[in-house]
């Protein structure tokens, strides 16, 4: 790794602002506003559930709600309803907790392809993300407001599962709903902080891809996934 | 610099907007689109004018302390693995980057659209050193297959009808289906797939960096850009160095200010936070990771009193309330970046010799800075531009020059009752179904907001047929 052409580059930048360079001590100030921390505040979990539920059906994204013990029920229900033949689900220990690694067992017995991303694969888990039909996510942040979903992409939860398959299900835990982004970025700069190092990528996913690139006219899935549902679990 | 879009003359090119009355309608209802969908954003925000103050805040403070972040960004990003290059000038960031792509012995590379790499010339470069360019953005990609050249900033294929877009599929790809958007967007779609997966370098720009991790922050709506950063083994970021935040925390606050006040969405479909190469035992992402930092004129506007015009977020809200936009269309401005904001910032990236009429490409009615997410006053920054061309006794020429094209129009009293007008809150609220079957929606690829209300497609078949094609595009 090589930092090229800084020196030069920054010492005319301060030269120009009049004054030395600032190498240290510069401090955020304390802004005089801060709005982004009163949107949603009182709301409980259940309050959050159905503002991201309103959301959904301005983002052309299915919304399905249920428990724990009706999880698989809904899953295969979608499942079906997207023709899913082949699906791929990040390597989440939430599979289990979730009692879900039994139902991707029982969808391979009747002859549903069923792939756990695997990381001593390499790329074969991402050719099998482009053939597949769905891609299935734990969300592990949700912003009720824009009814998006966080994923901390790794090594076991590839970037490829939320994009390259032809649809998408997200299953959202009722505990990971925040108001709205705000909540994410304090996480992130507090973890930053103590020294922690982020996540090569933090995708925010807000229902299908989308486009107007054809007559200005919306059309709902481009390069990434083109049908969308969300599952909120009690 | 190849700010310039067309070579044809101001006065030409405003004659043209001007004529165009299907174009002007066009504009107008999708400004008003615009408008109402980012005023009922704003208003569901509560307090839109502490977001403003907020917004302002944080652009100032970075602004002034642009080195230290710089250097932060840099130092995170080399502990993340990546490479960090500062250009001065276009050339050097296109030098640059045909290195990298020579060293990896790269044949093709997958790209999606942003401002910057527009700014530099980056494509063309790429091209001459025999560099197979794809851009991915759906309009961009239309295009390309037609040798063709982007009518629009925005919605680049304007000027194409589906049945033309068809055509082109058909003839160029074999595609044997209907012109229905949804179908040639599927087409379109598959056919992307392979470039994607065969492309050796992916490039984008970048809307936020963040100082203190190193993250490079992309908004977009079609998930190219996510493509374009996961797939290809090397990938190599361009930002205008002015691009940048403190912490993830202003990051969130300005991604929510450019979404809201660019179409009234809440966020787009894919905020995308990416930070150097693949870590240990990653699939996805580039083994190989690039920054590219340009100046490109940018710090001949640093500790001068224009300095603010730095703080813009490319929402172009400001564009989408100019009368003077509704009026001429785009690509009277001449430059890649048009209305009120392009009229403040193209005379100083590129001198006010090839520019001097912008500053005249306004009512002054304010419209664009009450519009500004982050408060740029952006009609006394124009006004200061008109003192200073004065000051330089430029004007007699310029005068001439420009009353024959916008400010003649732009001082009669029907400019007047249309900027009045448009200052008005919500023409027309968007419902929701509207929001989603006529809304602009798109947002589209633009690591810089592409949505700039559109011109008629016809404005930009007259255009283009009288288009001197040898200009600098
Ligand atoms: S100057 Fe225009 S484009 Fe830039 S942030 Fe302000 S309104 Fe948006």
């Amino acid at each position: 790794m090589v930092i090229q052409k800084q020196e030069a580059f920054l010492d005319k930048l301060a030269a120009t602002l009049g004054r030395e360079r600032r190498t240290e001590g510069v401090e955020r100030p304390i802004w005089s506003v801060s709005p982004q921390l009163e949107v949603y505040q009182g709301f409980d979990q259940d309050d959050l559930v159905d503002v991201l539920e309103k959301q959904c059906a301005i983002i052309h994204t299915d919304f399905r709600r249920t428990d724990k013990a009706g999880l698989a029920n809904v899953l295969k229900e979608v499942i079906i309803g997207y023709e899913g033949k082949s699906i791929i689900v990040a390597k989440d220990p939430r599979n289990k907790d979730y009692g879900l690694d039994g139902f991707y067992e029982k969808l391979q017995q009747v002859g549903r392809e069923v792939h756990e991303w695997d990381a001593t694969k390499g790329k074969e888990n991402q050719v099998f993300a482009e053939r597949a039909d769905i891609g299935i996510n734990f969300s592990d942040m949700t912003l009720a407001e824009s009814a998006t979903i966080t994923l901390f992409n790794n090594k076991d939860n590839g970037r490829s599962i939320s994009l390259l398959p032809r649809t998408w299900i997200a299953i959202i835990p009722k505990s990971t709903l925040v108001p709205r982004m705000t909540q994410v970025a304090k996480h992130i700069h507090e973890a930053t902080q103590q020294g922690h190092a982020v996540s090569s990528c933090v995708s925010f996913i807000s229902g299908p891809s989308n486009s107007a690139d054809i007559e200005m006219n919306l059309i709902v899935g481009v390069h990434g996934p083109i049908k969308v549902t969300y599952i909120v679990v009690d | 610099m190849s700010l310039k879009i067309s070579s044809g003359s101001f006065e030409n090119r405003v004659q043209r907007g001007v004529e165009n009355d299907f174009m002007r309608q066009a504009v107008s209802s999708a400004q008003g689109r615009f408008k109402s969908g980012r005023l009922n954003a704003a208003a569901e925000l509560g307090n839109w004018e502490d977001w403003r103050t907020l917004g302002e805040e944080i652009r100032t403070h970075t602004l002034e302390n642009i080195d230290y972040y710089l250097q932060q960004l840099s130092e995170q990003v080399f502990k993340r693995g990546g490479h960090v290059f500062f250009a001065e000038t276009a050339e050097e960031a296109n030098e640059y980057i045909k290195d990298v792509i020579k060293k990896k012995n790269g044949k093709k590379v997958v790209k999606s659209k942003s401002m910057v790499t527009e700014e530099i010339g980056l494509n063309k470069a790429l091209q001459e050193a025999g560099v197979e360019v794809v851009e991915t953005d759906l309009g961009e990609w239309i295009l390309q297959l037609d040798d063709d050249v982007p009518s629009h900033i925005v919605t680049p294929a304007l000027h194409k009808n589906k049945e033309q877009i068809r055509e082109t599929f058909a003839e160029k790809k074999g595609y044997d289906k209907s012109d229905k958007p949804e179908e040639l967007a599927l087409f379109a779609r598959e056919q992307l797939r392979k470039d994607f997966l065969s492309a050796d370098i992916g490039i984008t720009g970048c809307n936020f960096a963040i100082a203190e991790s190193g993250a490079v922050t992309l908004v977009t709506n079609e998930g190219n850009a996510r493509l374009v950063t996961s797939l290809p083994d090397t990938q190599i970021t361009v930002m205008g160095m002015e691009r940048i935040v403190p912490t993830w925390e202003e990051m969130e606050v300005l991604v929510s200010l450019l979404t809201r006040a660019a179409v009234g969405q809440k966020l787009t479909s894919y905020i995308t936070a990416i930070t150097g190469t693949r870590l240990e035992g990653e699939v996805d992402g580039p083994e190989e990771y690039h920054l590219v930092v340009v100046d490109n004129g940018r710090s001949k506007i640093l500790g001068t009193e224009f300095q603010s015009a730095l703080h813009c977020i490319r929402c172009a809200a400001c564009i989408n309330v100019c009368p003077v936009y509704r009026h001429v269309g785009g690509h009277a401005y001449g430059s890649i970046y048009p209305g009120p904001i392009g009229a403040v910032i193209t005379p100083l990236l590129d001198g006010y010799e090839d520019h001097k009429e912008l500053p005249y490409a306004s009512t002054l009615c304010a419209a664009c800075t009450e519009a500004c997410p982050v408060k740029i006053p952006l009609h006394e920054l124009l006004i200061r531009h008109r003192q200073i061309i004065v000051e330089e006794n430029k004007t007699s020429k310029i005068e001439k020059l420009a009353m024959k094209g916008f400010a003649k129009w732009a001082s009669t009293p029907a400019a007047y009752k249309i900027s009045a007008k448009m200052a008005r809150p919500a023409l027309k609220p968007w419902t929701k179904d509207e929001t989603i079957k006529n809304g602009p929606g798109p947002m589209k690829g633009w690591t810089d907001i592409r949505d700039f209300p559109a011109p008629s497609r016809q404005g930009f078949r007259d255009w283009f047929k009288d288009r001197d094609k040898g200009g600098d595009a």
